[in-house]
């Protein structure tokens, strides 16, 4: 290797480690929302959810959908997208099971646009939610719904990563969790 | 015309309290600011704790109009007329279009009194003397500011006022990550600040009555919103609603006895106004898309408020007695939150652009729209009684701070915060 080329070798590693170090952290912070550590919204993908119960899985058969209890949106929008109707569907089947179950239903907004526009917005995620469960066996004095709008994000940076994992609805048992 | 940049932490420099979380910088200042020097003013008496000149200087450089003199390059420091020599301020480089100079005095009933004169140094005169008394000199020196403001630009000043904001800190409690909101209230300058109300509780939406002593606030402390309205002198508090739903974006008449705000009570977000007298509501929109952020125009016989009826949220006013409702916004398929001048000609408001939020304002008379700020989610804007700011919200290395644009974009102020986020800032009413 030529002298030149390591010269060059070397100022092209020393430029790559500066970027390295000046590129600031995002928000170090910033938790993983409650379900899913992903960066992205993650894909629930629970349409194959066999337990492997070869390992004393003592309790009674539960559906993993059951376990997640935040659903995602879409920029700007309420509608329930195809990856939230497997939870849903499991939480509007155990409230049916379970009429003394209560759940809270929570709905948030991403930071961008105004506060009171995204309360708006993040009480017809939870609407839109709440209306899932109710179509789908829970009964209406089950669910309280409640709009925190940008106020309460799960993920603290300012970036789209952050933003999907924000755009949610969650649900919160009050009585009766399972 | 090209932007004169300065960052000049005025109340850094001169006495600030250490306890005040909010510094103010400004980042843009008009190149052909008017320069002016405000020699400090004459005191016999101890040690005084605040210097009353230097407030005013801090005030008027605020206001980006004013260039103030650096002490240091004063030749002379008269106190009174007989020691002014206009020479000694005629220099290029040293020099200033306007001298003020005063003597501070104690009164018989314990206040201090200042007599104060501005000169015109080109035509080597005297413009005016007057002499302000009271108690708390920042108080007083705010006032000095609004009276020369006003004789030199003609506009009645605004540095006596104040302004609600909510700030929000995330605590660890255990392990758990908690949130902390106050809602604050403090002199335009960030100084006297004082908590009116913490909670770990959402607060938002904070606003003035025209009194300039009460305002009105969305608190989540009983775990749901409600709507409550506070005097901010005793810190007295009266929840006015507690409905199912949203309970939003309240905001009081200009004659102070009706409330307009947002409920969902009935469905989806809708505006309603409540008589305070009592509590009696009317539903003033109706309509399946979201209807949130009124606001009264100044006569108090229309509402602005944001809308998506149209597809996306645009701003629109409806007439309250004939019902007719009226579009204002085109530019763009975001504008929301908006905010009217006390004349009600412009219209400010939060515009996206390419994904980017700023502050723009739109001329109604003219129809012509601008973007005023760089800054990205900005949100909040909220005008000065003199129409000379808008203070708004915005986001500087990953943290919600403060800041100000003047009315044409050409004054940008900045006030940092040490601590947390900072958010929702509302300008009180002429005190």
């Amino acid at each position: 290797m030529s002298m030149f080329n390591r010269n060059a070798l070397l100022a092209l590693f020393a430029a790559v480690a500066i970027s390295a170090c000046s590129s600031t952290p995002e928000d170090t912070t910033a938790e993983p929302a409650d379900a899913g550590t992903t960066t992205q919204a993650p894909d629930q993908d629970v349409s194959g959810g066999t337990m492997d119960d070869t390992y004393g899985a003592a309790q009674e058969p539960t559906n993993p959908a059951l376990e997640n209890r935040v659903v995602y949106f879409d920029f700007d929008k309420a509608n329930i997208r195809p990856d939230a109707i497997a939870t849903l569907q499991a939480h509007a089947q155990y409230l049916s099971q379970n009429p003394g179950a209560r759940v809270r239903v929570e709905g948030h907004a991403d930071e961008r646009g105004t506060r009171e526009y995204n309360m708006a917005l993040g009480e017809r995620r939870a609407k839109a939610a709440a209306s899932f469960l109710a179509a789908n066996g829970a009964s209406a004095s089950q669910l309280e719904i409640i709009s925190y709008g940008e106020e309460r994000p799960v993920a603290l940076g300012h970036d789209e990563s952050s933003w999907s994992q924000n755009r949610r609805s969650e649900l919160n048992y009050t009585a009766e969790a399972p | 015309m090209k932007y004169l940049t300065t960052i000049l932490c005025w109340l850094v420099l001169f006495s600030a309290p250490a306890r005040a979380e909010l510094i103010i910088e400004i980042t843009e200042g008009i190149t052909d600011a008017t320069s002016i020097a405000i020699v400090p003013f004459a005191w016999s008496g101890p040690r005084l704790s605040e210097d009353v000149a230097a407030i005013v200087a801090a005030d008027l450089h605020r206001s980006g109009q004013f260039a103030p003199l650096e002490r240091s390059k004063m030749l002379s420091l008269p106190t009174q007329e007989s020691q002014v020599f206009f020479r000694d301020w005629q220099s290029k480089t040293n020099g200033a279009e306007y001298l003020v100079i005063g003597r501070m005095s104690g009164t018989n009933d314990g206040k201090y009194r200042v007599d104060y004169q501005l000169f015109d140094v080109y035509q080597q005169r005297s413009i005016k003397k007057w002499f302000a008394t009271g108690n708390d000199l920042r108080a007083l020196s705010h006032h000095i500011s609004d009276v020369l403001y006003q004789q030199l630009t003609g506009i009645r000043g605004a540095f006596s006022t104040k302004m609600v904001y909510v700030t929000m800190e995330y605590l660890n409690n255990s392990g758990k990550r908690v949130q902390r909101y106050r809602l604050y209230v403090a002199d335009v300058d960030g100084h006297n600040e004082r908590i009116l109300m913490e909670s770990s509780e959402p607060i938002l939406s904070p606003s003035w009555a025209p009194n300039g002593r009460h305002i009105t606030y969305v608190s989540f402390k009983s775990t749901r919103p409600a709507i409550y309205i506070m005097d901010t002198k005793n810190g007295r508090e009266k929840k006015i609603t507690g409905f199912s739903g949203l309970n939003g974006a309240p905001r009081f008449s200009p004659d102070g006895r009706s409330m307009a705000m947002v409920l969902s009570k009935d469905g989806n977000p809708e505006i309603y106004t409540m008589d305070l007298s009592n509590g009696k509501l009317k539903r003033i929109t109706n309509h399946y898309a979201i209807d949130t952020e009124p606001t009264w125009s100044p006569d108090g016989q229309s509402l602005i408020f944001t809308s998506e009826r149209g597809g996306s949220p645009q701003i629109y006013r409806q007439h309250l007695d004939s019902g007719k409702v009226e579009r204002l916004t085109f530019d763009g398929n975001y504008n929301a939150r908006p905010a009217l001048t006390p004349d009600g000609r412009f219209l400010a408001m939060v515009h996206r652009s390419n994904g980017i939020f700023h502050i723009a304002v739109k001329d109604l008379v003219r129809g012509t729209f601008n973007i005023l700020t760089e800054t990205n989610l900005d949100e909040s804007p909220s005008i000065a009684p003199n129409a000379s700011m808008i203070i708004y919200a915005t986001m500087d290395k990953n943290r919600g701070v403060l800041a100000a644009v003047s009315l044409d974009g050409r004054v940008k102020v900045k006030l940092p915060s040490r601590v947390g986020d900072v958010r929702e800032p509302a300008w009180s009413p002429f005190m």
